[in-house]
Formats: structure tokens, sequence, C-alpha cells
């Protein structure tokens, strides 16, 4: 089956977020308090082995399992759009504790209420979606 | 062994195996952001048919979705068998901030107070996690990715549009922790 692989990466991410805390609204406020290191040592780490792994695979043009070149799509410029689009993005990170991937893991756990946030977010989705043209980017 | 995977694991840990997660997905030639997500589940549902930005292929995206199974499946794994049913081991500090706002100490992953079916069928609670996922939602694909899009694999690929999006998730986040949730709670 070609789609276990993705299963199989969606499932470590899954464990290690559970396991790390890193889906719990309240290491979420911690954050937002500046009150711990613990969540800034999780991005923090990921981040610095990602440029680390980023730049090996620019520098020696790797390839993917297909065979293809692993190609980085540069992100069009803009202040608006990455400012206003990020601010609201926190407003609700910091209310539900929870981002789109840990959103999920949440369901897992079987914090049920967790799907309320779920049907908010993709009706947000949809919103952006309907009104975009209208939006400054 | 199984006790000890069921501690939970240190900060380190986690950001080698976010790292590793994205390095994964980049060799099946595909990019780790899980919010794009949301845009297919609304393709998938039919909302191409009225909006232009929800149609195309969504069918190719379903590595993506495929992703999120796992990730669910994950956080069952976690919570079933690698779980000793511990309190978050947060900081001294966020205890007493939160017990100001009539949050109590944790006694597991997630607050009573916003977690529990009881507090997310008051009005409060439902409008907290419906709102709260609705900006969370909207936000994500107007900036054009989240936490994973941008934090970690724009970031990771020294993008200045991930940057100023990473400033933007601070600035919602602190707007809502220090004036938002003393309104609220």
């Amino acid at each position: 089956m070609r789609g276990l692989k993705f299963i199989i990466a969606g499932l470590i991410f899954g464990v290690v977020m559970s396991k790390s805390e890193a889906i719990s609204w309240f290491r979420i406020q911690e954050m937002f308090r500046f009150q711990s290191f613990h969540m800034y040592g999780i991005i923090g780490t990921a981040v610095i082995l990602g440029v680390i792994i980023t730049y090996i695979i620019k520098k020696y043009k790797l390839r993917d399992d297909q065979g293809n070149p692993i190609i980085f799509t540069p992100k069009e410029m803009s202040v608006p759009r990455y400012l206003i689009g990020g601010t609201i993005f926190g407003l609700g990170w910091a209310l539900t504790g929870a981002c789109p991937g840990p959103m999920f893991v949440n369901i897992g756990y079987q914090y049920w209420a967790i799907l309320i946030a779920v049907v908010g977010a993709i009706a947000g989705t949809y919103l952006y979606g309907a009104i975009k043209d209208r939006l400054p980017h | 062994m199984l006790e000890f995977l069921s501690q939970p694991w240190p900060w380190y840990t986690s950001g080698i195996v976010i790292a590793f997660v994205m390095v994964l997905l980049l060799f099946f030639g595909k990019s780790f952001g899980v919010s794009a997500n949301l845009r297919t589940i609304c393709s998938a549902c039919g909302a191409g048919r009225n909006v232009k930005f929800f149609d195309f292929d969504w069918r190719a995206q379903t590595w993506n979705l495929l992703f999120l199974v796992g990730a669910v499946t994950g956080g069952f794994i976690a919570a079933e068998f690698l779980s000793n049913g511990e309190a978050v081991q947060i900081s001294q500090a966020t205890i007493q901030d939160l017990s100001a706002l009539g949050i109590s100490a944790p006694d597991g992953i997630q607050p009573e107070e916003i977690f529990s079916l009881e507090a997310a069928f008051t009005l409060k609670g439902f409008l907290i996690l419906l709102l709260g996922g609705f900006a969370i939602g909207f936000g994500a694909r107007y900036a054009g990715g989240c936490t994973s899009g941008h934090a970690i694999s724009g970031l990771s690929n020294l993008q200045l549009p991930s940057l100023i999006a990473v400033i933007g998730f601070f600035i919602g986040g602190l707007a809502t922790t220090w004036i938002l949730l003393p309104l609220i709670f």
C-alpha cells in the first residue's frame, strides 16, 4: 500500500506530540506566558535541525524516493497577509491551546470536545476561501 | 521499556522527531503542513462547486489526509498504551497565573474548564472552542500555513514570510493570553 508510509509518518508525529505534551492547552499557555523553555525547546530543536537538513538537501541536490529532485517552493513576499493571517491564527491557537496538528492528535487522545474546534477550523477555512479576494494580501 | 516510554518525553526528543517527520515527508516528495488538510476537507465535501478556492484536484492531497489519520492514531496509541495518566508538569508560575483566572491545576493533559464535555456544552465553553477553531482555520489559510508549514518547514528554509507569520502567531497568542483570557474567565 503506497499510502502506508504517510500514515506511519503521521503516527510518529501523533505519538511524539502527545508524549512531549505539545498537544496540551497548559503547555501553550506556559509558552505564551514565557514561563518555561519546554515549547521553545521543541520548536527550536526542530527548526535548527530543519535548517541544517534543508541546507544539506539543497547543497547535495538530494532526490526523493521516486527519484525526483526535492524542491522547496519559496513563499511569495507580503507583509499584511502573513502578519494579519498569523495574528488571527495566534488568537485561536492560544484560545484552544491546539494548532491544526495537535487538534487532530487530541481527537485520538479522546478529548472529544476538540471536535467543536475542528468544525470551527473547517468553517474558518471555508470563509477564508469565500472572501479571500476581498482581503489584503 | 513501556514504563520508560510512559513518562513524558523531554523537549529535545520531540524537536528531533518533528524534524525527522519533516525530512521523511520531504523524501516522500511532499512538504510538511497540516492545515492544508482543512482546505482539502472543504474541497472533498464539495465546496469547489461554490467557491473557486476549493476547486482543485483534492485527491492529489490524499497523502496528507493519510498523515492526519496517522496523527489521530498516534494520539490514540499514546493515550491508551503509552500514558501513565500523570498531569502535565507545567511550571508553578503558570499554575498560579491560571488559578487566578479560575482554571485549576492540571489533572491530565487538558483543563477540565474547557475540555470536559460539561464545559464544552455550556454556551461559553462551546464558543471558546468553536471561535478558537474558526480563527485557526481562517488565519492559517490567510497566512498560507500553520505551525508546521511556517514555524517548522518555512523557518527551516529561511523564509522571511514564515518569520512574519510566526511573529503574527505570537502577537495573536499574546493578545489572547493577556487580554482575552482575563476577560473571558
